[in-house]
């Protein structure tokens, strides 16, 4: 995964598929940067991501907690305009600035 | 109703399974010509069923997890997803949205994206037996 780290931004750019499987390794290398950097925000770029299940909106709320807890804020940028559906179930948009993809 | 075409499918309860399960399913449907749409709703709905049955049906330890697949006239599809788990208690909580026994990482919506995903769900469990999920859709196709 690449990431990027400046003026306080952690951004995390995710690529593939997002199901309960991938998640584990995803999360991992996330919460590592974000213990290593701590940044005021954490953007997680969904731009990437070829399909998600629940694990992807799972991932959102594990990060905000944890993101949270260390006074940061979560922000999700570049959801894939197929992949709103579950977005837009899960109500996870009350949890930060959270934006679907521009087609 | 009979069905005009069926596949079966059984695969061992590990998670590096779950995209070979719904991309399976999704390629069998595939015949009816859904749109792209469709076929991300229920690549969707199967990978929640199939980790459920994972995650809370087997607790991440080894089992079978069988599929099967019913096509019916006019473009209608039964799911089946099986599994020999600790079954469910209570179903009525366990498909609420945002229950979870999991915590964290776990967002409590399989239930809710698969009713919301297809047109019908069912769920049918018995405590120390196993569960067996039927998810049902009408393919409506690019006409």
């Amino acid at each position: 995964m690449v990431f990027d780290y400046s003026d306080n931004v952690l951004t995390a750019f995710i690529d593939g598929e997002i199901d309960h499987h991938t998640a584990t390794a995803i999360r991992e290398a996330i919460d590592e940067r974000i213990l290593k950097d701590k940044p005021c925000v954490l953007r997680l770029d969904y731009g990437g991501v070829t399909f998600m299940d629940s694990s992807g909106i799972g991932l959102i709320m594990g990060r905000y907690k944890l993101i949270t807890s260390c006074s940061g804020k979560i922000e999700v940028t570049n959801i894939p305009r197929n992949m709103a559906k579950v977005v837009k179930l899960s109500g996870v948009e009350k949890l930060g600035r959270i934006t679907i993809k521009e087609n | 109703m009979k069905a005009i075409n069926t596949m079966k499918l059984e695969i061992e309860s590990r998670s590096v399974n779950e995209s070979f399960a719904r991309v399976a399913v999704a390629a069998f449907v595939s015949q009816l010509d859904p749109t792209i749409e469709e076929l991300g709703d229920i690549k969707t709905a199967v990978s929640e069923a199939v980790t459920n049955s994972i995650v809370h049906g087997y607790k991440e330890m080894k089992g079978k997890i069988y599929i099967t697949v019913f096509i019916y006239e006019n473009a209608q599809i039964r799911i089946k997803i099986r599994d020999k788990g600790c079954g469910i208690e209570n179903i009525e909580e366990a498909m609420q949205p945002l229950f979870t026994t999991m915590g964290g990482e776990r967002a409590g919506l399989g239930f809710a994206v698969m009713q919301s995903f297809t047109d019908r769900v069912k769920v049918i469990s018995t405590v120390g037996k196993g569960t067996t999920v039927t998810l049902e859709k009408k393919i409506n196709g690019r006409f």
